[in-house]
């Protein structure tokens, strides 16, 4: 097959036999990973569950790991990353993903308003550490708040399918009952399996009545809570995913307790524009070659030099193109337009983009 | 600075000040359709493509009933369309990053090659850095006679540039190859400016490249064709052709005709965005057409408005062109465009007139801008 390719791709050179077939039909690919979403379903309010079918280039992901979805709105891809939430699996073609649509998020947003079945999107290959060890652990304890849930949720199933022994506990915050996504799903694996212990949080008064059930606790996480649910947790490994008080709250804990490295998290942050865009603050961190140094104001392209990078340039006046470099994750201020950007993975010209507190770009 | 031109009228003068507004003002304009790209751009370069990909796969089915001659001569124009195409309205515009913003990993700057033996980093190179940052700075800009032309009068003549005509035949027959040959400066290695060691990487980006053109079009196809292999590789070589003759045309009508001007290196050695802007409409000529021949020419018909915005989707140039012209008669300044016939003629008269040298040619004065820094006093006494 891949020699047949590269036979083809003599006769289509130089543009790639893909960019030929993606004009036939875009799920038709013979490189690139796509995915074609084949259903949609919209039962939490706020949030949509795609059913993916990816293209034979699929691997499968590992329990919590994520995909990175790209989708075109008025004309610009974007790219967001995405737990799948379905059991780990190596052979199957079918990937299902929850998307909570965040307020301002464009993508979510999108998908949320506009995913149809039939769509075809592009798709990277599963990534990431935060999964779980291919030998699992005896006990397990996992921890999620909102949208975080979606890694946790393809360990849980995991487990689930192997006909896990172990502990488990799963204890997850979410803002009301309707909020929390998946629950029949489960509902049916905590009658099913006795080791199995699933919890929910609200963040609310103690004493108040939610879903037949009187609150205890303050709704947030503590040590109380850590011991009522797992009281084994010192034997356990654990899995946190949820927003940044919820991830501090794990880590203070466990670090007190010496168990930092039975942790794993995972954060999904959003990169917001600072305040005062003219401010030098934060720091630049030039990831391709592990090089971090103090923003200082000036475009990226002087501030790489300045830490002795020698990043490709031309015309330094923003029209030649020879610079454009990927920034990672931060926002950026355009010198000539004052125009910010805080779009995660975007190619830039760094001779006329100076970064607004932190930056990663891959130099 | 001080911009003086020699108009209908007599001289025109810019004032820093008005030099400066015509900077903000087409600042503006850049920005507003800088805002407006969208799904718009998007159906437009996706359906040039699907076109160009037409066109290609036409010509290479017609390649086997090439033993008729006009299915033969279809095929020619169909490949020679695609090639045009692929060439121009796609390959330089995305190759200038015009699409970049659609993150679409086939049409980016940074990864798009074309359907030419010029290997796309050496081309991005010498034009998109070279010719777009210094345009029309004799030494600096070497699309000023390609190194082998003498094309401009700043150009000193010697007996070398009486072959000029047949020099510019032979650029125009081979252009791809030419394009190719381009970042290797190689009259800077005669010249002993250049060291071999430097072109090195270049020699072998190209044979790496060239290579695979020729193996496609002169071998695999034709071979794919079977008995009609000889007929298959001239039709595909006439393609190529035709392709490097309408290239090489209305390239040279972008900066050639008469009426386009060249500056020097030190009255462009500190330059403002104004005055950068200045340069780049005083050095550069359009072509009016049908929208069909703009698309033809990869909107290099509309060379003044990509000079002056070179990563501005294609599309978007015909729509800014009356802005822009309209900018240029507020302050006085030329805008030089003409039919096909005038612009191409004017640059073989050109390439013709200077091969000679000059006390044997009577020239028009020059409608030359002259640029005075520090508003000293220049022979013109302004
Ligand atoms: S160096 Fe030319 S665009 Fe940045």
């Amino acid at each position: 097959m891949v020699g047949l390719i590269d036979l083809v791709q003599t006769l289509t050179t130089p543009h790639p036999l893909d960019r030929y077939l993606e004009l036939v039909n875009p799920g038709l690919t013979a490189r690139e990973l796509r995915a074609e979403i084949t259903h949609v379903s919209h039962a939490v309010p706020g949030s949509v569950t795609l059913t993916l079918r990816a293209s034979r280039q699929w691997r499968g992901h590992a329990a919590g790991q994520y995909v990175q979805i790209g989708v075109s709105i008025n004309g610009v891809r974007h790219t967001r990353c995405y737990s799948p939430i379905d059991p780990e699996s190596r052979g199957e073609r079918y990937l299902q993903l929850t998307v909570k649509a965040h307020p301002g998020g464009l993508v979510s947003n999108y998908l949320h308003a506009n995913a149809k079945p039939g769509m075809v999107v592009d798709l990277a290959p599963a990534s990431g550490v935060f999964h779980l060890p291919e030998r699992r652990p005896d006990k397990v304890l996992l921890i999620s708040g909102g949208s975080g849930i979606t890694p946790v949720l393809s360990m849980l199933r995991t487990l689930d399918a192997e006909g896990y022994t172990g502990q488990v506990t799963f204890l997850h915050y979410a803002r009301q009952p309707e909020m929390v996504p998946h629950r029949a799903e489960l509902s049916s694996i905590a009658q099913r399996r006795a080791n199995f212990r699933i919890e929910y949080r609200y963040p609310v008064e103690p004493g108040t009545v939610i879903d037949g059930e009187t609150s205890t606790g303050s709704g947030f996480f503590d040590y109380d809570e850590l011991e009522r649910a797992a009281p084994w947790f010192a034997d356990a490994q654990t899995f946190v995913c949820g927003p940044p008080p919820l991830m501090r709250a794990v880590h203070t804990i466990f670090e007190a307790e010496g168990l930092q490295d039975r942790v794993l998290s995972e954060e999904f942050t959003l990169t917001t524009v600072p305040a005062d865009p003219s401010e030098a603050t934060g720091t630049v961190t030039f990831s391709g070659s592990d090089v971090a140094a103090d923003n200082t104001g000036a475009t990226l392209l002087e501030q790489a030099e300045a830490s002795g990078l020698t990043p490709e340039y031309g015309c330094r006046m923003g029209i030649c193109f020879s610079c454009t470099a990927t920034k990672v994750s931060g926002c950026t201020r355009n010198v000539r337009t004052g125009e910010l950007d805080a779009d995660p993975d975007k190619p830039i010209q760094i001779c006329i983009n100076a970064p607004v507190g932190d930056v990663d770009i891959a130099l | 600075m001080t911009i003086l031109t020699e108009g209908k009228d007599g001289p025109v003068i810019l004032s820093p000040d008005q030099v400066e507004e015509l900077g903000a003002a087409l600042d503006a304009l850049r920005a507003r359709v800088v805002d407006d790209l969208g799904e718009r751009d998007r159906d437009y370069i996706y359906n040039i493509i699907k076109t160009q990909r037409g066109f290609e796969i036409a010509g290479r089915g017609l390649m086997y009933l090439g033993f008729l001659p006009p299915f033969w001569l279809a095929g020619v124009a169909a490949l020679g369309v695609s090639k045009i195409l692929d060439n121009m309205e796609i390959g330089h515009n995305v190759m200038h990053g015009q699409y970049d913003w659609m993150r679409e990993r086939g049409i980016n700057s940074r990864e798009f090659d074309w359907d030419t033996v010029c290997p796309a980093d050496q081309w991005k190179h010498s034009h998109n850095y070279m010719h777009h940052t210094y345009t029309n700075i004799v030494d600096m800009d070497r699309d000023i006679g390609y190194g082998i032309l003498r094309i401009d009068e700043a150009q000193k003549w010697n007996p070398y540039y009486l072959g000029n005509p047949l020099y510019a035949f032979l650029l125009m027959t081979f252009f791809e190859w030419g394009v190719m040959l381009h970042d290797l400066e190689a009259d800077n290695i005669i010249k002993g400016k250049r060291k071999w060691s430097d072109i090195k990487p270049l020699l072998k980006g190209q044979g790496k490249k060239a290579g695979k053109q020729v193996l496609k079009d002169y071998v695999m196809f034709p071979a794919l064709t079977g008995p009609l292999f000889l007929s298959t590789l001239a039709g595909n070589a006439a393609a190529n052709l035709v392709r490097n003759v309408w290239t090489y045309s209305i390239i040279f009508c972008g900066h050639f005709p008469s009426g386009v001007q060249t500056f020097s290196k030190e009255e462009t050695e500190v330059e403002t965005r104004g005055e950068w802007y200045v340069r780049q409409m005083l050095g550069s000529a359009n072509i009016n057409g049908s929208r069909l021949f703009h698309i033809m020419s990869g909107n290099l018909s509309h060379q003044i408005e990509h000079h002056l915005f070179p990563d501005i989707p294609a599309n978007r140039y015909p729509e800014i062109a009356p802005e822009v012209k309209a900018l240029a008669e507020k302050y006085g300044l030329p805008y030089n465009t003409g039919r096909f016939s005038k612009q191409i003629g004017s640059v073989w008269a050109k390439i013709f007139q200077l091969s000679v040298p000059d006390r044997f040619v009577k020239r028009a004065p020059k409608p030359g801008v002259i640029v005075m820094r520090n508003r000293k006093a220049t022979e013109v006494g302004v």
